[in-house]
């Protein structure tokens, strides 16, 4: 699946997470957080696992983190899936 | 380098001074007399009033390499500190140290200072950009961080040496007699000032509020003072209390409220003489609200509130729920009102308040205090100084000093901030010893410190939600993973001194 619209989804409060899409050639994923050096990996682990889960294979997915949990993560990125993926 | 006992690295010396591990809470012993300081006389006649802070300066004989002064009550507000810093440029001055009781984030404005050599270092922790540029190796400037008790002893024994104090005083007259009550800059309580009144070599008054000799009531006398100097202002009103103190509406910090309010009423020390302070946040101000609804239920009437005294505690005092206030320093415009009204809100000085090394401090005196913490650890250990970013942010305020004075001291803290647990295997920077904490309170549960074996064994008689501090840790980090720990350089950008003087750990560059 594409992401074939400009979307975003959640808030920039702490604890919550901004997240940005936009079409785009290939799939690129860009996360800035707050807990970067701390959970930057494990972030960027869960945006992969929701984007193989909606089969997203191009567009330009931009995230701001504000220290949300994994479930925040989980239910912001897939709003904007689908509101990104809506024809 | 040394291991303290708390297992921290700490450097054998620091800005040219050899360093002394910390050990434990109470056993260090104080040698020696209490810091002196010329006589002076005043003949009649005589006047103390100079027209600029760079007349100030000029006359009080501070030269390249010495150390000045100034007191926190005026908060994010302050005005003073930056002016004198500017004017200490203008003069050409170089490498001055400031020892002031805090500095704040309005205060980033003497970096460019720091930068040209005019300041050459911090005898007291900083909160805001400068410590984090210099935890980021952007600023080149050593600081030692004390707590309000831990100052107050460093300047009578001698140990920091303040060369010049120059105090806002709020409400001053020509003579230097101070009040912080009254005036457009009006403060409180300039406990803080207090000490560096007496010990200081010169001692500059500052007000932009000069009223006819003599002011009354006096909160720093005449014969402390040897000039006095009037500017435009003193500070901002609004940002002199710079936190609004309100109850939190937050559930997190309201269930966290009522379990610290339960640890009180359970651990029996609610009752007739009970002595209570809490900080200013909506957390410890809903458990004082909570604790004091359960005084005017059981007819309770403490002995005293202290520390940095807010509106709360105010309607407490003036309900008759305590027959005092003991005030260092006020947090509130109506703590400000208060104390210039009643007679029962006590103004004290910081060695009064906290100094681990005189006949005996308030803290000493407390039954239980309230506490924030960005993290603890297993061993109970409380970080307040540096972020989970590992930046020096925030100055020690009087956490070490009432933890170590209390009967009980409890933390209040959410479980999880912005993904990062509040519990850790080890916190980033020891504040406070976990050996003076008896209790943490998180909305997750309540961890008790084994030496409070029958507080615990009550509490979960009473079903409350009791968790070992580990079993805490291993819970909240289900839900958020496992945080990397930070990585540091070796280079030391700060040494944070125990209250006795003995250093209780180091704040190391942040790598990358």
């Amino acid at each position: 699946m594409k992401i074939v619209k400009k979307v975003q989804a959640g808030t920039l409060q702490s604890s919550d997470l901004m997240v940005f899409l936009a079409p785009a050639e290939a799939l690129c994923v860009t996360i800035e957080s707050t807990v970067q050096k701390q959970f930057g990996e494990l972030i960027r682990a869960k945006v992969d696992e929701v984007l193989a889960q909606h089969g997203i294979e191009a567009g330009e997915v931009r995230i701001t983190d504000r220290g949300a949990l994994d479930y925040a993560i989980e239910a912001r990125l897939e709003t904007a899936i689908r509101r990104g993926t809506e024809v | 380098m040394a291991l303290n006992s708390l297992g921290r690295e700490i450097p054998d010396s620091y800005a040219g001074k050899k360093l002394v591990p910390y050990r434990d809470p109470y056993s260090v012993s104080p040698e020696g007399n209490v810091a002196t300081r010329a006589l002076r006389r005043v003949n009649p006649g005589t006047s103390k009033r100079l027209s600029s802070l760079g007349e100030a300066i000029v006359a009080s004989g501070l030269r390249d390499g010495m150390t000045i002064a100034t007191h926190h009550a005026l908060r994010n507000g302050d005005f003073l500190l930056n002016a004198i810093v500017a004017e200490l440029a203008q003069l050409g001055l170089k490498g001055i140290w400031i020892a002031s009781s805090s500095v704040h984030p309005v205060h980033a404005e003497i970096i460019p200072h720091i930068k040209s050599g005019v300041i050459a270092g911090f005898q007291c922790g900083v909160n805001g950009l400068i410590g984090e540029m210099a935890s980021r190796g952007e600023l080149s400037c050593p600081i030692v961080v004390r707590s309000h008790g831990g100052r107050a002893r460093a300047i009578m024994e001698g140990s920091v040496k303040i060369d010049v104090a120059f105090i806002a005083a709020p409400c001053c007259d020509e003579y230097g007699n101070m009040n912080g009550y009254f005036g457009p800059s009006a403060c409180g309580s300039l406990g803080y000032a207090q000490t560096d009144a007496l010990f200081a070599s010169c001692v500059v008054a500052v007000t932009d509020n000069l009223v006819p000799f003599p002011v009354v009531p006096i909160s720093i006398p005449q014969t402390l003072v040897d000039y006095v100097v009037t500017v435009e202002r003193l500070g901002d009103p609004a940002k002199i209390v710079s936190t609004t103190t309100r109850i939190t509406t937050d559930p997190v910090g309201l269930q966290i409220a009522t379990y610290a309010s339960q640890v009180i009423e359970v651990s029996g020390l609610l009752k007739d003489g009970f002595s209570f302070q809490t900080g200013s946040g909506g957390i410890s101000l809903a458990v004082a609200d909570k604790v004091r609804g359960a005084m005017g239920r059981g007819g309770i009437k403490g002995s005293f509130g202290c520390g940095g005294i807010t509106g709360y505690f105010v309607e407490m005092l003036e309900e008759g729920l305590f027959a005092s206030l003991m005030d260092v320093q006020c947090f509130d415009q109506e703590a400000v009102r208060s104390i210039g009204r009643n007679l029962a809100h006590q103004e004290i000085g910081a060695d009064f308040y906290a100094n681990p090394f005189n006949g005996g401090a308030v803290v000493n005196r407390l039954d239980c205090v309230i506490l924030g913490a960005t993290e603890v650890d297993t061993s109970f250990n409380v970080n307040v100084n540096t972020e989970s970013n590992g930046y020096l942010l925030h100055n020690t305020g009087g956490h070490s000093d009432t933890a170590a004075g209390a009967k009980l001291s409890i933390i209040v803290a959410p479980s999880i901030r912005g993904r990062l647990p509040i519990v850790k295997d080890r916190v980033t920077t020891v504040t406070t010893p976990g050996e003076t904490i008896g209790v943490v309170v998180t909305e997750r549960g309540i961890a008790v410190n084994g030496k409070h074996a029958e507080l615990k064994e009550e509490l979960v008689r009473r079903k409350l939600p009791v968790k070992e501090i580990g079993e805490l840790q291993r819970e909240i980090c289900k839900i958020t993973g496992t945080p990397r720990p930070l990585e540091f350089e070796d280079e030391v950008v700060a040494v944070v001194e125990y209250r006795d003087g003995s250093i209780i750990d180091a704040v190391r560059r942040v790598k990358g």
